[in-house]
């Protein structure tokens, strides 16, 4: 308990000095995690309508597993990214391995199941209403994906948001990808884990508290730039 | 144009990401970076050669897979067999012994197994096996845990057992949990000087020669390994075994105690 409140004090203290470290590692966190939670949903939204509004035969199985692939276990992610990209890999002349690159790489592999299936099942309670009018005005195939996909923005939000919410939080593959080097790959993950290692509770608390922090402070700035949630609205 | 603005922003966040020149990889033991030492040498190597070190810090068995497989410019581990197989297999150019620092036992402040009051090192670990007090072993592959497994071999016991706990992880979270079991465990001195969350646990036994920790030098082979920057690491040899990295390492202390002594020979 007194851990805790140590943790407590010493992040309010790393935030109102803006630490140099701290920033640092915070925002190569966000880079991280926003760039993944960016291409993840590039990916993953238009993935999630197309598999809303079509009938094709495996579609059960590509729904059953893309909600499987939602729980891949991060740790599994970075070997298999760890392995492609090493130098003795068949991706290894890229150099990308220990770079922010392989740990957005990483986390677009962990998070882009699960924008794809939070936003298949949104979408396809919107074309259950949608469905007759669209055919009605023969809308090809993209301007139904579009449409659907413009007009479930708000669901889909948190589609994206929670696939961001997995990212920043991870620590498995962005570690083994990453490598957590000092001023080039650490983030507040694996500052986190590294200062536990050390045994030093209250430091690894205190970059705790500032990453639920960033979470809330980035769910926040979203909703109120996209203007849901407002009082006057539904 | 807000989602655009902040699409654009993730963008450039992401692709502003490029090398540097004069930066060098090199894979290090927790042991080197727990201790703190990093923190000093590091600077001071960019300062005198221009090379910015940047540090994987895993344990040996993974720092020198990191080597063969071309990860890192090079090596800085402490686990000589093993060193000596990878530099058969061609992974490195050759081996350079820096400094040294030495393991401890770490148990229980009452030392329920009298390790304590050992003779040797091996007679210590042998009263803990007799006495079944619980132990942790760090069971990475480390170049701790070889050293641990070298003395039960040399104690003639084969641990295991319910006291007998391998975690599976770093010198930290060993430490971590033998502090919540208030179990015995072989440790760096670094480490456990540096280690926050000590709780009842002390040091019980420390001082036998075969404790000693040598750290190892091995730049990666180019030959295997092309794009592996051969003139840093060579550059990096040549500060590590200068005196004044000599100076530096003798100098280095943790709550009033040295904890590493160079030993580098000049070629």
């Amino acid at each position: 308990m007194n851990d805790i409140l140590q943790g407590l004090a010493r992040a309010a203290k790393l935030v109102v000095t803006l630490n140099a470290d701290l920033v640092e590692i915070t925002l190569l966190s966000l880079q991280v995690s926003l760039g993944a939670a960016v291409i993840g949903s590039a990916i993953g939204l238009p993935l999630g309508a197309w598999l809303a509004i079509n009938r094709f035969p495996a579609r059960r199985t590509v729904i059953a597993l893309l909600n499987a692939l939602m729980g891949l276990p991060p740790v599994v992610v970075g070997l298999i990214v760890y392995v492609l990209f090493s130098r003795s890999g068949p991706l290894g002349v890229l150099g990308l391995l220990f770079t922010p690159t392989a740990m957005v790489i990483a986390q677009v592999i962990i998070i882009t199941p699960i924008i794809a299936s939070v936003a298949h099942q949104a979408i396809r309670e919107l074309w259950a209403d949608y469905h007759d009018l669209l055919i009605s005005l023969e809308a090809r195939r993209h301007q139904r994906i579009a449409t659907l996909l413009w007009d479930g923005r708000r669901a889909l939000m948190t589609a994206s948001l929670a696939g961001f919410g997995r990212g920043i939080g991870e620590v498995g593959a962005i570690m083994i990808v990453g490598g957590n080097i000092d001023h080039a790959t650490r983030v507040l993950t694996t500052a986190i884990a590294l200062e536990t290692g050390k045994g030093e509770f209250d430091m690894a608390l205190a970059l705790g508290f500032v990453l639920i922090g960033l979470a809330i402070a980035v769910n926040l700035a979203l909703h109120i730039l996209s203007r849901t949630e407002r009082g006057s609205r539904w | 144009m807000t989602f655009r603005t902040i699409l654009s922003a993730a963008f450039a966040a992401v692709l502003a990401v490029a090398a540097q020149a004069e930066d060098m990889k090199m894979s290090v033991t927790t042991s080197f970076a727990n201790s703190g030492l990093a923190d000093v040498l590091l600077p001071e190597i960019k300062k005198d050669t221009g090379i910015n070190v940047q540090l994987l810090i895993v344990g040996t068995g993974q720092a020198l897979k990191l080597g063969a497989q071309g990860d890192v410019d090079a090596v800085l581990v402490h686990a000589k067999a093993a060193e000596l197989a990878w530099l058969a297999e061609g992974n490195g150019t050759h081996r350079r012994e820096i400094m040294y620092n030495d393991f401890i036992l770490v148990g229980p402040s009452d030392d329920p197994a009298a390790a304590g009051s050992a003779a040797q090192a091996t007679e210590a670990l042998s009263a803990i096996a007799g006495a079944q007090a619980p132990f942790v072993s760090r069971g990475d592959n480390s170049g701790t845990h070889k050293m641990e497994l070298r003395l039960w071999k040399a104690a003639g016991i084969e641990p295991q057992g319910d006291w007998y706990r391998a975690v599976g992880q770093g010198m930290g979270a060993a430490l971590n949990t033998a502090s919540g079991m208030n179990a015995y465990i072989m440790s760096d001195r670094a480490s456990w000087l540096k280690f926050a969350n000590k709780g009842d646990l002390k040091l019980v036994y420390e001082g036998d020669p075969i404790l000693f920790n040598q750290y190892a030098y091995m730049p990666v082979n180019p030959e295997k390994h092309s794009h592996a920057k051969i003139e840093q690491a060579n550059a990096l040899e040549a500060w590590l075994v200068s005196d004044r990295a000599r100076e530096l390492i003798d100098g280095y202390t943790l709550n009033g105690e040295k904890l590493f002594t160079f030993n580098a020979k000049a070629e």
